[in-house]
């Protein structure tokens, strides 16, 4: 393995020059990174190479593929909205390697422990490394160092970001649509396989030289709503099942029985009460992850309470936010994924159930968006240091195990929680330093544990709103000296070599962090 | 083949746990550990065996580790109960440090509203338990605990009596029944224990054989404070030597009574209105009010029915009784709710107690309000009602301010 040269970048991290012999450009800080000239293009296209009667179907996967000239080297993507449901790409990558076809990038907006199958193929050269967020087994294979490239993980602004920039340019897209005409048009809220939305594969389908739409659901033209638009399309393929949408519910989706994690939850929502900011007309964020639902039944009844409506709230949508919808408490769920079947029921049917994309709420290079404009956000986190910054994707092991998602996306709020158990299984969840630093603390603004709430230093009007709201809230240190008396002492540090074996990118497309290998 | 002793963590992927396997001989002492916090644990882990094996004078022999991510006390209690098996009659001991946290007192009125019982060898569900706030946070030896476990079960609730802040609540232990219960007492008498729940009580000469054996505990440990006893009535013969249970030491504070076990001894089924059990309860509450002590009453076990929770607490207020068991942390806050005074009970509180100071001040032995005179019963009950409204958030501390 040739030394890469590292440099310091502004949060005093050693971040690689070039990455998988592209160069990068170290994390300046919060809003300084503004890369000038023009965003990424297509060649141009004329619509005389397309039918006429706009029948773009052809008779199989690998028959698109052929077309599209699959080659060794391309980048591949593909979004996860079936997340761990997805029947598609498995197979993409089985065709690939029938044709002996070598190098490949995989570029997804996430790959889900279905993907295992991945693994194999990066053993035998098929694929030389996936781009996007990785987690499970396919996150452990890369935190080994296996891995041919570097992972890059980005946040799914940060996905649109890079085809923006031109950083990742996409050959070939491959979008699983749930119901889809033989333009092309797409849409996910309909359909044996329904997932809800499309919005990860939309830049997918405006910037890759080729576009294939997947469906297991063909209806005459048009295919209404239309999401993924037929413009953008070359090829249609219909498969017997291009997903399973039960898998969507992942276990992040059910509601925590566990007291500690209702009690956080309920603090949260009892913070943001005293906070003042549950009055008419405001919007929150609350994802997957059993506190954060918690978070957002809790909020309800104080909404109920105070007779409040919020005007919108941003999802990941659940059963539990169409139920605020269909009950009046507020007027719009703007969606980015569907969690489960409730969320595609009610994105089909509710007027006010809106699906969006990372353009509309994260991207970087749009003239503003969705998620600095919410009221609140909760957020979780696998460590946060005294210093607010915390870290989403390596375990303080050093292991790395989860994707970013929207997360450091929606650290733009107006007021960003992280509602987090002060340690798990003996491992403080506050530490000294994370051990990758995800998100700058200065956009963190309050931790909220059983063992109390600590706001960030710099939020002196929420310190001032929550002064007397009789909530346990206590400096960020004092938290962490509990917590590393009960467990005997602060662990050690993670055994990491000096190889490093993915970085992490800001929303900008600058360094922030680096991965290292770990030792075995 | 040696034999070897294992203590600690059951099933496939226990959490916050530990095995300790001890295989005695003459070799010197080896130990290896595994651990899933290995990375971050793995030196403290070992340090702390060669310790708790220095404490214990175990020079020889294999000591194998398997950790689950527990916590240091619960790493000692483990190991010695490996060892203690291999070696029943080995005197040393291995405490963990007794924390300051852990050395606050209890007192004989103070609130029972609310007691949270914990299985004694389940580790994970005791670290936050504190948090939630109940009156009182139980250590169960007895029912939770199989057979199996009973001895090795001490060891954690000992060093968790020792290491653990419950923030406030009164440290209480339910100990076995006859022998078993009176061996527990050595594992809890000294560690500051405020309260001992004693099962299945039918006489006041059971509850008389504890407190002496208390007694000599306390001496042998220094030990200056009372231990608080709350017998637990569970039967139909209990029930009607209620009264004499209720008066069999000075030390006994509270009456329970536990319904699983009384309406199976009835031969009934246990109903969600409860008339079989109307009698048992108000026999309770009677006996504990003719000793001037509090009436506690059952778990109630439906733990998502909030409603139903709600409910039987204000039917067991009704009946005359002071606290409620919890099984669940979410049940606290509505038992608490429930308990509270209402406001008329509040307002009528507040103007006894100011014309109780008012009579102290002048030096007059008869309180009166208005024309009416207030007997000392009733101006104690209405002291109570504002503690409890106070402990109830419903009234500021210095409300006559």
């Amino acid at each position: 393995m040739t030394k890469i040269k590292m440099i310091k970048n502004a949060v005093d991290r050693m971040v690689p020059t070039v990455v998988n012999g592209v160069k990068q450009t170290p994390f300046q800080g919060v809003g300084k990174y503004k890369p000038k000239g023009n965003k990424a293009a297509l060649p141009i296209r004329s619509c005389s190479d397309f039918p006429y009667d706009g029948n773009k179907t052809v008779k199989s996967l690998e028959d698109a593929l052929k077309k599209c000239d699959l080659k060794n080297g391309m980048t591949i993507s593909s979004h996860h909205h079936f997340r761990n449901g997805d029947l598609v790409m498995n197979q993409v990558f089985d065709i690939a390697a029938k044709k002996n076809v070598k190098g490949l990038r995989w570029f997804p907006s996430a790959a889900f422990p279905c993907h295992k199958p991945v693994i194999d193929h990066m053993k035998n050269g098929v694929i030389d490394w996936v781009e996007g967020s990785l987690n499970g087994p396919i996150g452990d294979y890369a935190s080994r160092g296996k891995m041919k490239g570097t992972a890059i993980l980005r946040s799914h602004g940060g996905r649109w970001q890079a085809v923006q920039d031109g950083e990742v340019h996409i050959d070939i897209a491959i979008i699983a649509a749930p119901t889809a005409d033989a333009f092309g048009n797409a849409t996910g809220d309909r359909g044996p396989s329904a997932c809800g939305l499309l919005g990860f594969g939309l830049v997918d389908s405006i910037y890759a030289d080729k576009v294939i739409v997947v469906t297991d659901n063909l209806v005459p033209f048009p295919c209404v709503p239309w999401q993924i638009q037929g413009q953008n399309v070359d090829y249609v393929v219909v498969m017997d099942k291009v997903g399973e949408p039960e898998k969507i519910i992942s276990g992040t989706t059910k509601l925590t029985k566990s007291p500690d994690r209702l009690y956080i939850a309920e603090l949260t929502a009892k913070f943001v009460q005293a906070a003042g900011i549950i009055k008419e007309g405001f919007s929150f964020q609350a994802g997957a992850g059993g506190t954060a639902l918690a978070f957002a039944i809790f909020l309800k009844e104080m909404m109920k309470d105070a007779g409040v409506k919020a005007r919108f709230i941003r999802g990941g949508s659940t059963k539990y936010l169409v139920e605020m919808l269909e009950e009046g408490l507020t007027d719009f769920i703007l969606d980015g994924q569907t969690f489960d079947l409730e969320g595609v029921r009610s994105m089909r049917e509710n007027f006010g159930h809106i699906n969006t994309s990372p353009f509309t709420s994260y991207n970087w290079h749009g003239k503003g968006n969705f998620a600095s404009m919410l009221d609140v956000v909760v957020l979780g986190a696998t460590e946060v240091d005294i210093n607010y910054n915390a870290n989403v994707v390596t375990h303080s092991d050093g292991k790395m195990l989860h994707g970013i998602g929207g997360w450091q996306n929606c650290l733009f709020s107006k007021c960003t929680i992280l509602p987090i158990p002060a340690f798990r299984n003996r491992i403080p969840v506050i530490v000294d330093e994370v051990t990758t630093l995800v998100g700058p603390g200065e956009l963190i603004d309050v931790i909220v544990t059983e063992r109390g709430i600590a706001i960030n230093p710099l939020r002196k009007d929420l310190i001032k709103a929550t002064k007397n709201s009789g909530l346990p809230i206590r400096k960020i240190e004092d938290i962490k000296a509990e917590v590393d008396d009960l467990i005997g002492g602060p662990p050690e540090k993670a055994k990491l070599t000096d190889e490093v074996i993915g970085i992490v990118k800001w929303v900008d497309g600058t360094v922030i962090d680096s991965i290292y290998k770990i030792k075995e | 083949m040696a034999k070897s002793f294992i203590a600690g963590a059951k099933g496939e992927k226990p959490r916050s746990d530990l095995r300790a396997k001890y295989t005695p001989s003459k070799k010197p002492l080896s130990i290896s550990v595994k651990s899933t916090v290995e990375t971050l644990f793995g030196k403290a882990i070992k340090l702390q065996t060669k310790n708790i094996c220095k404490d214990l004078h175990i020079k020889t022999g294999t000591i194998e580790i398997e950790d689950f991510g527990a916590l240091p006390f619960v790493i000692a209690a483990r190991l010695e109960a490996a060892i203690k098996q291999a070696h029943p009659k080995l005197e040393k001991e291995s405490f963990p440090l007794l924390r300051d946290f852990c050395l606050y007192k209890s007192s004989r009125d103070r609130f029972r509203r609310s007691r949270l019982y914990l299985p004694g060898n389940q580790t994970n569900l005791m670290l936050n338990a504190g948090i939630h706030k109940p009156d009182g946070i139980i250590l169960d030896l007895e029912d939770s605990v199989s057979s199996l476990e009973k001895e090795d079960t001490r060891y954690i609730v000992r060093n968790a009596l020792r290491s653990i802040n419950f923030y406030g609540a009164e440290r209480m232990v339910r100990i076995n029944q006859g022998e078993l219960g009176l061996k527990d007492l050595e594992f809890i008498v000294p560690h500051n224990v405020h309260l001992i729940l004693i099962p299945k009580v039918e006489s006041a000469a059971e509850i008389k054989i504890i407190d002496e054996r208390i007694l000599e505990i306390s001496k042998e440990c220094v030990r200056k404070e009372p231990v608080y006893l709350m017998p637990i009535i569970e039967s139909g013969r209990g029930v009607l030597k209620a009264l004499e249970i209720a008066e069999a030491s000075p030390n006994i504070v509270a009456l329970a009574i536990g319904l699983e076990d009384y309406t199976a001894d009835l031969g009934v089924p246990r109903t969600e209105d409860g008339k079989e059990s109307f009698f048992a309860r108000s026999m309770i509450v009677n006996a504990a009010r003719a000793a001037g002590i509090q009436a506690i009453d059952t778990v109630y076990s439906d733990v998502g029915n909030e409603i139903g929770l709600r409910d039987s607490v204000r039917e067991a207020k009704s009946l005359g009784f002071d606290g409620k068991g919890c099984i669940h942390p979410r049940q606290i806050q509505p038992i608490h709710e429930e308990f509270a005074p209402s406001t008329e009970e509040i307002e009528k509180a507040k103007k006894i107690k100011l014309a109780f100071d008012e009579a102290e001040k002048k030096g007059l032995g008869v309180v009166s309000l208005g024309s009416k005179m207030i007997d000392p019963p009733v101006v104690k009950r209405a002291l109570h009602t504002i503690n409890l409204a106070i402990a109830s958030n419903l009234l500021n501390p210095d409300w006559k301010n």
